[in-house]
C-alpha cells in the first residue's frame, strides 16, 4: 500500500436493495491533496462522499484515515466536515452560532470560540454578519457560512458536496477560485463532488471520473483532458463528436480505412494501445478545423471528412458549426462562419483524435456501412 | 360617513364621493359576528343571570351569586377544575413522551408499514366511544385503575395520541435530515444533534400537538365518566350534571372556563404553526 496515503478507500461497495451504487471502489488520497469526484448524476459520486463522511454504511470494504479504520465509526467521530449542497445551515441559529457550533461541542471556552469565529468570518469575508440569521443572507454568503462552519473545527478532511451548484453562474466562477485558493493556503485535504468538469479542473489537483459506481479514470486535470482512457471519459471531458472508424495497425502506424466521406489516413500510433478493428473515434469541436471544399489537401497525420454545414452559431471567440457528414452531425469550430449548406472539409489532427477499440462485431451484426464494403486502403502520405 | 372620502378630479375641484359598498359588506360581517358571538353572548348572559325565564328576552335580575357558588370552598367546581388541569397536564406529558420518539422514528426511519402504524393510532377513535370506554372501564376496574387519576390519564392518552403522533411526525418530517447530518458531521453525537438542531426546530409543531392534546383531555367526557366518576370528577362532568339539572348558570360558568384554553390555543397556533408543518400532517 501507498505510504503517503492519508485517506484510503478500499474495495468499497454500497448497495441500496438490489442495486449496487458503488462497486469495489479503490481510492487513495494524499495529505493536503484536493481531489474532485466528477461524474454524471447517479454515478455514485455523492454516495462515495457520504460513505467517506459516515452517512452511508457500505455493504463491503473499508475507509481508513491515516491508517486507522473508520468504516464503522459514526460520522461525528471521523474528524471530517461535510459541506452540503443545500448548505444545511441551522435557521434558528445566527451566523456566529452556526460557525461556532462545532467548537462549542469541543467544550472550548466562550473567548476561544469567539476568537475562532471572528477568524473564520474574516477569512471568508463574513465580517459584520455574525448576528444575522441564515435566512437574511444571500446565496453566496450562505455558502461561505456553510464552508466556515466546516472549517472552524479544523477537520482532517474537508468534504464538499456540489457546494457551488446553487450559486449564480457569475458568483460560481469567483467562489470556485476562492475555495481552491483557500484549500492551498490551509493545506487541508479536501474532496469535492461535482458534475461540472471545468469546476473540477479549476479546483482540484486530481480529477476522479466516476461511471456507474466505478472509477473510470483518475489523474491530473491535464491527463484526463488530453489522454482520456475510455470513450466515456473522452465524452465526459468534452469530446462529444463520435464516429466509428475501422483501423489497422502496422508497424507503429494506424491505417484508417477510407469511408464514403473520408479518404482514410495514416496516423502515427503515438503510444495508443489499440488493436486492428472497428474503433470509436472522439474529438472536441475546438480540435477540428473547417476548410472550404476546394482547400489544398491536408498534411500528413490528419483525418479529413467532407460534409456540409447544417447550422452555425457564435459562441464568443469562435463560430461553432454543426457539420453533416453522412448520417452523423459533427460539431466543429472555425474562426469565421460558413454559410448554411456550404460544402466543407472537416480536418482533425491525429493527436487530437481519441481512439478506442470497439468490441469486435458479433456474427449477424453488420459492420458500419462505410467499412462493410471492400476495404480500400489509400496512403495519403507515408510518415 | 365611514366610507366618504375626498377625491380630486382632474379639474382640481374636490368632489365628495360615497362608497355604498360598505352596506352589504357590513351586513355580511354583522351576520357572521352574530353567528359566532350570539351564542357566546347568551352564555355570558347566563353566567350573570340570577333569574331568567320565558318569555323574557333578557334576564330579570343580574348578579354573581352563581359564580360565588361555583367557586365556593364547598362547591365541587374547584375540585373538578383542579382534577381537569392535573389530568390534562399529565396527559400532555405522557402523550408527548410517547409521541416525540414515535414521531421522530416515523418521520426519519424507513419503517415498514409506516402508513399502517399511523392509522393504528386512529383506532381508538374509529369505534364508538361508549363501546370502547365501557370495556376499558370494566378492564380498569379489575386492574384497580378505575376512579384513579392515572386511569383517567391513560384513557385520555389513548384518545390524544393520534393527534400527538401525527402532528409530531409532521413536525419532524418538515425538518430536512441534512440539518441534523450537518451537526453530526462536525462532531455532534446523535442525541446532541437531536437536542440542538431537530428539537428546537420541531418545537412549534410539538407545542401545537401539546396544546391539542391538552384541549382534547379537558373536553373529554365519555372516558372521564366511565373511568373517573364518581371518584375523579372533571369539568365536563360538572357541566353535564349542572346542565342536566337545569342549572344553566353553573353550566355556563363551567363552559366559559373550558373556553379559555381553546382561545389560547387558537392564538398559539396562529402565531407558531407554520403551514409547511400542517401540510405534512398524516403523511
Amino acid at each position: 500500500m501507498n505510504d503517503d496515503a492519508f485517506l484510503e478507500v478500499s474495495n468499497l461497495s454500497v448497495g441500496y436493495g438490489a442495486t449496487r451504487v458503488l462497486d469495489g471502489l479503490e481510492l487513495t488520497i494524499r495529505k493536503g491533496e484536493f481531489v474532485a469526484l466528477l461524474g454524471a448524476s447517479g454515478c455514485g459520486k455523492t454516495t462515495l462522499l457520504r460513505s467517506i463522511a459516515g452517512f452511508v454504511a457500505p455493504s463491503e470494504g473499508m475507509v481508513a484515515v491515516a491508517g486507522r479504520d473508520v468504516t464503522r465509526l459514526p460520522a461525528d467521530r471521523r474528524g471530517m466536515a461535510l459541506v452540503f449542497q443545500s448548505y444545511a445551515l441551522w435557521p434558528h441559529m445566527s451566523v456566529a452560532k452556526n460557525i461556532g457550533y462545532g467548537l462549542k461541542l469541543k467544550r472550548l471556552s466562550r473567548a476561544v470560540i469567539d476568537r475562532r469565529v471572528a477568524e473564520i468570518e474574516a477569512l471568508l469575508g463574513l465580517e459584520g454578519l455574525g448576528a444575522r440569521k441564515p435566512a437574511a443572507l444571500s446565496g453566496g454568503q450562505r455558502q461561505r457560512v456553510a464552508l466556515g462552519r466546516a472549517l472552524a473545527i479544523d477537520p482532517q478532511i474537508l468534504l464538499l458536496d456540489e457546494p457551488l451548484s446553487n450559486l449564480d453562474a457569475r458568483i460560481r466562477l469567483k467562489v470556485r477560485h476562492e475555495i481552491g485558493a483557500l484549500q492551498k493556503r490551509l493545506g487541508i485535504t479536501a474532496i469535492i463532488v461535482t458534475h461540472d468538469r471545468e469546476e473540477a479542473m479549476a479546483m482540484a489537483d486530481r480529477v476522479v471520473i466516476m461511471d456507474a459506481g466505478r472509477i473510470a479514470q483518475q489523474g491530473t486535470p491535464e491527463e484526463v483532458y488530453n489522454r482520456p482512457a475510455s470513450a466515456f471519459v473522452a465524452a465526459f471531458m468534452g469530446a462529444e463528436n463520435a464516429l466509428t472508424l475501422y483501423g489497422r495497425i502496422a508497424g507503429g502506424t494506424l491505417w484508417i480505412t477510407a469511408g464514403p466521406h473520408d479518404a482514410g489516413a495514416a496516423l502515427p500510433l503515438g503510444g495508443r494501445k489499440l488493436q486492428s478493428g472497428p474503433m470509436e473515434a472522439r474529438f472536441r469541436a475546438e480540435a477540428a478545423e473547417l476548410v472550404a471544399i476546394d482547400a489544398p489537401a491536408p498534411v500528413a497525420g490528419e483525418l479529413e471528412f467532407s460534409g456540409h454545414i447544417e447550422t452555425a452559431s457564435y459562441l464568443g471567440g469562435a463560430w461553432r458549426h454543426s457539420v453533416r457528414v453522412g448520417d452523423e452531425s459533427l460539431f466543429a469550430d472555425a474562426a469565421r462562419s460558413f454559410e448554411v449548406g456550404a460544402p466543407v472539409r472537416l480536418r482533425i489532427p491525429g493527436d487530437k483524435l481519441f481512439l478506442f477499440n470497439l468490441p469486435a462485431p458479433e456474427r449477424g451484426l453488420p459492420l458500419p456501412p462505410h467499412v462493410a464494403h471492400e476495404p480500400t486502403e489509400r496512403l495519403l502520405q507515408a510518415t | 360617513m365611514a366610507r366618504a372620502g375626498i377625491a380630486a378630479t382632474p379639474a382640481g375641484r374636490p368632489v365628495l364621493s360615497l362608497d355604498l359598498w360598505w352596506i352589504p359588506r357590513g351586513m355580511v360581517l354583522g351576520l357572521i359576528a352574530f353567528v359566532i358571538f350570539g351564542p357566546l353572548a347568551n352564555l355570558v348572559l347566563w353566567t350573570v343571570a340570577e333569574r331568567w325565564y320565558f318569555p323574557h328576552a333578557l334576564p330579570l335580575d343580574y348578579g354573581f351569586s352563581y359564580w360565588g357558588r361555583v367557586f365556593a370552598a364547598r362547591g365541587n367546581a374547584m375540585d373538578s377544575l383542579a382534577n381537569s388541569l392535573i389530568v390534562a397536564g399529565l396527559t400532555v406529558v405522557v402523550a408527548l413522551a410517547l409521541a416525540i420518539p414515535a414521531g421522530y422514528a416515523l418521520a426519519r426511519l424507513r419503517l415498514p408499514f409506516r402508513a399502517a402504524i399511523l392509522i393504528a393510532f386512529l383506532i381508538p377513535q374509529a369505534f364508538p366511544n361508549l363501546t370502547v370506554y365501557v370495556n376499558v372501564a370494566r378492564l380498569f376496574y379489575q386492574l384497580g385503575l378505575n376512579g384513579t387519576i392515572p386511569g383517567v390519564v391513560l384513557v385520555h392518552v389513548t384518545h390524544g395520541l393520534v393527534y400527538a403522533v401525527w402532528i409530531a411526525t409532521a413536525a419532524f418530517s418538515a425538518i430536512d435530515a441534512e440539518l441534523e447530518e450537518a451537526a453530526r458531521s462536525i462532531g455532534a453525537g446523535a442525541l446532541r444533534a437531536f437536542l440542538d438542531v431537530t428539537l428546537p426546530l420541531a418545537a412549534p409543531g410539538l407545542l401545537a400537538s401539546a396544546i391539542f392534546v391538552f384541549l382534547e383531555s379537558l373536553d373529554e367526557f365519555t372516558g372521564s365518566y366511565f373511568v373517573g366518576a364518581p371518584d375523579v370528577n372533571m369539568l365536563p362532568l360538572l357541566l353535564y350534571t349542572a346542565g342536566a339539572g337545569g342549572n344553566y348558570q353553573v353550566a355556563s360558568i363551567t363552559a366559559l372556563l373550558l373556553l379559555i384554553p381553546s382561545i389560547g390555543f387558537m392564538l398559539v397556533v396562529e402565531r407558531f404553526l407554520k403551514s409547511d408543518v400542517l401540510s405534512k400532517v398524516g403523511r
